[in-house]
């Protein structure tokens, strides 16, 4: 099958040949899709897929480059905040008739919030494939030392629970490890307050509302109370073995360290760690909506060919097997009922979290807006700044990257 | 005339590929080139001198010129003086195994930079390095290298010399020995100390080789880029983050690239200036001569 798609790379002049598919997809699951697809070629004769895989680290800059040079392929894995970037480039497919007329895709089988993050205004762009969020992972073993038997469900009693720990004074133990250079936890803590993270339509920044104060407030004083090591100290590529170690009782993540602490942790700790959702401000809480779709550009050749690819990738049972080759979680809830999926405990906090998901920003700029949060919150975190000049600061960096975008929207509305 | 036609092939690849995208990026440079543009041509908006203007209205892009200073004022005398050492210690009469030791000090200057970086991460972590392991039996307390923002940039130069000081000190090296016999001989006859044979014999004669080494490493250390992009992204509190890597996220993490060929512009006449500085120092110390 390799083989096939190299050559077939290979002959990549055939560009206008509409039977000739061409698919970018990226890391793991670019590695592994192949072995799906040959039950696709088989029950699609005249259809071939050209499979070509990027690198995480270099897709974006690829992808960018691809439309300038007009190359762009015809289905591609996204990321799901990069969908809004593209959708403004004018460079993919708006998908709401064909998603009407699918018999495969049904919209409301697909967790919500997610399904929502590839809607740019009223227009749909791409079809979710896997789903990504963030929840806690915990030691119980620790958890049960420190007196308490279940996870948090709320802001306070995850707060007792950090208490106890510290209490405790274990040495070299924390309550949670929160790395500084993750911005993720804390949006996940900002998306489950009631204001927006921006206002007017993503014109401007919404730091200054009471919401991010108390998300961020709350982030802050992990630190602040000592629960969280201090900035810089927590070493992330030993995350496993600091946790196997017991030096800290929770951290927040996503689906891929199922499988990391699976592989990673000895045979005798696999019953001391699980799953909980995010607990949220009083009671169970929202979380990311994040995980990767796929589209269809504009300049695709065959349409109708690339279209039957992705639903195909978009069947249950084919999600199913996709989640046994990759550990992604599945967008549809019918690909969650049955299979191993349903079996897995650790999996279990994740679909009773994606019930609970909120899409991030949808504007071109979300991505430098989030790495902005990750810079000042490490300032707050380092003292520098305090919640209030935190939140000014944000947001005067925000309406300055969100400048350009203002002045056109003004632009289409008084022509 | 025939003479420009013996040159015409190098002129036309230089022009083709140096001069023709340097005066492009000068263009952009003064518009808000940026993705919007990249969708559609009507976007891009002439912008004048506002990328300049507001580039020095950045708080982050003179954190970047402060950082990069920094690497440069520590890192060049250290590289310099690791490389002057060690050509001296090469090129010593008691030197054994010499050819050894010369191609041992050279390897960092060959081997991949991020492989290398890969190993320095594990040399300088915080709990389980062998640096905090050695400086423990001194008596220092473990220093979180990478992670605390005054160790950071420290660690950078560290680890930059280390990379570095091979190259140069083979230039040294070849220049130390290309300083004829006699005029050690003669200064012994004259009674002079090792150390006076240093500083009058040795640093006279060598000190145009020393001029051009100083300014290719001044220029090559203003370009701070990989270093850093490879052991830290720019972090803690952006104390790593230099002007090349600024320029790096503007343009291709963000796509700014109005913004982004500003800061080359800017970085290129900061360094233009410090080499015309240096060249003329180094002219008057050689006409003091």
């Amino acid at each position: 099958m390799l083989a096939t798609a190299l050559i077939a790379a290979g002959c990549g002049a055939r560009h206008d040949d509409p039977s000739v598919v061409r698919f970018w997809a990226m890391g793991r699951e670019g590695e592994v899709v192949t072995q799906l697809l040959t039950e696709f070629e088989q029950a699609h004769p005249g259809v071939r897929i050209e499979v070509q895989q990027l690198p995480w680290s270099a897709a974006h800059e690829k992808l960018l480059t691809a439309f300038a040079g007009d190359v762009t392929p015809d289905v591609c894995q996204l990321g799901n905040t990069w969908v809004p970037e593209f959708a403004a480039l004018n460079a993919l497919e708006p998908l709401d008739a064909r998603v009407a007329a699918s018999t495969v895709i049904a919209p409301d089988d697909y967790f919500g919030g997610i399904w929502d993050t590839n809607r740019v205004g009223p227009t749909l762009y791409g079809v979710p494939w896997y789903v990504d969020t963030r929840i806690l992972f915990y030691r119980s073993d620790l958890l049960a030392q420190a007196g308490y038997t279940a996870p948090p469900r709320s802001w306070p009693e995850w707060l007792a629970m950090l208490e106890a720990i510290r209490r405790q004074d274990v040495a070299g133990r924390y309550g949670i490890v929160l790395p500084v250079n993750e911005f993720e936890p804390l949006v996940a803590l900002a998306l489950q307050q009631e204001d927006p993270l921006l206002r007017e339509g993503g014109r401007l920044g919404n730091f200054e509302s009471a919401g991010f104060a108390r998300a961020l407030s709350f982030y802050a004083g992990m630190f602040r109370k000592g629960y969280a090591p201090p900035a810089g100290s927590s070493e992330a590529s030993n995350l496993w073995n600091e946790f196997g170690r017991g030096r800290f009782v929770f951290f927040i993540s996503g689906p891929w360290n199922i499988g990391e602490l699976k592989r990673r942790l000895p045979q005798h700790l696999q019953s001391s760690w699980m799953t909980a959702p995010l607990p949220g401000p009083d009671g169970p809480g929202a979380s990311i909506a994040g995980g990767a779709s796929l589209v269809l550009f504009r300049h695709a050749r065959g349409k109708p060919a690339a279209w039957q690819l992705i639903e195909f990738l978009s069947q249950p049972d084919v999600q199913r097997r996709f989640h046994a080759l990759t550990g992604d979680l599945p967008p549809r809830r019918s690909a969650w009922a049955g299979g191993a999926l349903a079996d897995d405990e650790h999996a279990r906090a994740f679909r009773e979290q994606l019930e609970r998901v909120k899409p991030t920003p949808r504007v071109p700029e979300y991505e430098r807006i989030a790495n902005e949060i990750r810079l000042v919150t490490e300032r707050v975190v380092d003292g520098q700044f305090t919640i209030e000049q935190a939140q000014r600061e944000l947001d005067a960096r925000t309406d300055r990257i969100l400048e350009k975008r203002r002045a056109l929207l003004a632009r289409e509305t008084t022509p | 005339m025939a003479a420009w036609w013996f040159v015409a092939p190098a002129l036309l690849v230089i022009g083709v590929f140096f001069v023709l995208p340097v005066l492009a990026a000068l263009a952009i440079s003064f518009t808000d080139f940026d993705l919007y543009a990249l969708a559609d041509l009507a976007n891009l908006r002439f912008a004048g001198v506002r990328n300049y203007v507001r580039l020095l209205e950045t708080p982050l892009f003179w954190q970047a010129v402060g950082n990069t200073v920094y690497f440069v004022v520590v890192g060049v005398p250290l590289s310099i003086g690791a490389s002057l050492g060690a050509a001296l210690l090469l090129s010593s009469p008691l030197a054994r195994l010499q050819s050894f030791f010369r191609t041992a000090l050279f390897t960092p200057v060959v081997t991949t930079l991020v492989a290398v970086a890969v190993i320095w991460r594990y040399l300088l972590s915080t709990r389980y390095g062998m640096i905090n392991f050695v400086l423990g039996h001194f008596g220092f307390g473990p220093i979180d290298w990478l992670g605390d923002p005054h160790w950071a940039m420290p660690a950078i130069i560290l680890f930059a010399v280390w990379k570095s000081f091979g190259y140069n000190m083979v230039i040294l090296l070849a220049g130390l020995q290309s300083i004829p016999r006699d005029l050690y001989e003669a200064a012994r006859v004259d009674g002079a100390s090792a150390l006076q044979r240093f500083l009058h014999v040795t640093v006279p004669t060598l000190a145009p080789i020393l001029a051009i080494v100083s300014i290719l490493t001044v220029a090559g250390y203003f370009q701070l880029f990989a270093e850093p992009y490879v052991m830290t992204q720019g972090g803690p509190l952006q104390s790593t983050v230099s002007v090349l890597y600024f320029m790096y996220e503007e343009g291709f993490k963000w796509w700014n690239l109005g913004s982004a060929s500003a800061v080359a512009f800017l970085l290129f006449l900061f360094i233009f200036a410090i080499t015309a500085l240096q060249v003329r120092v180094a002219r008057r110390s050689v006409v003091a001569q």
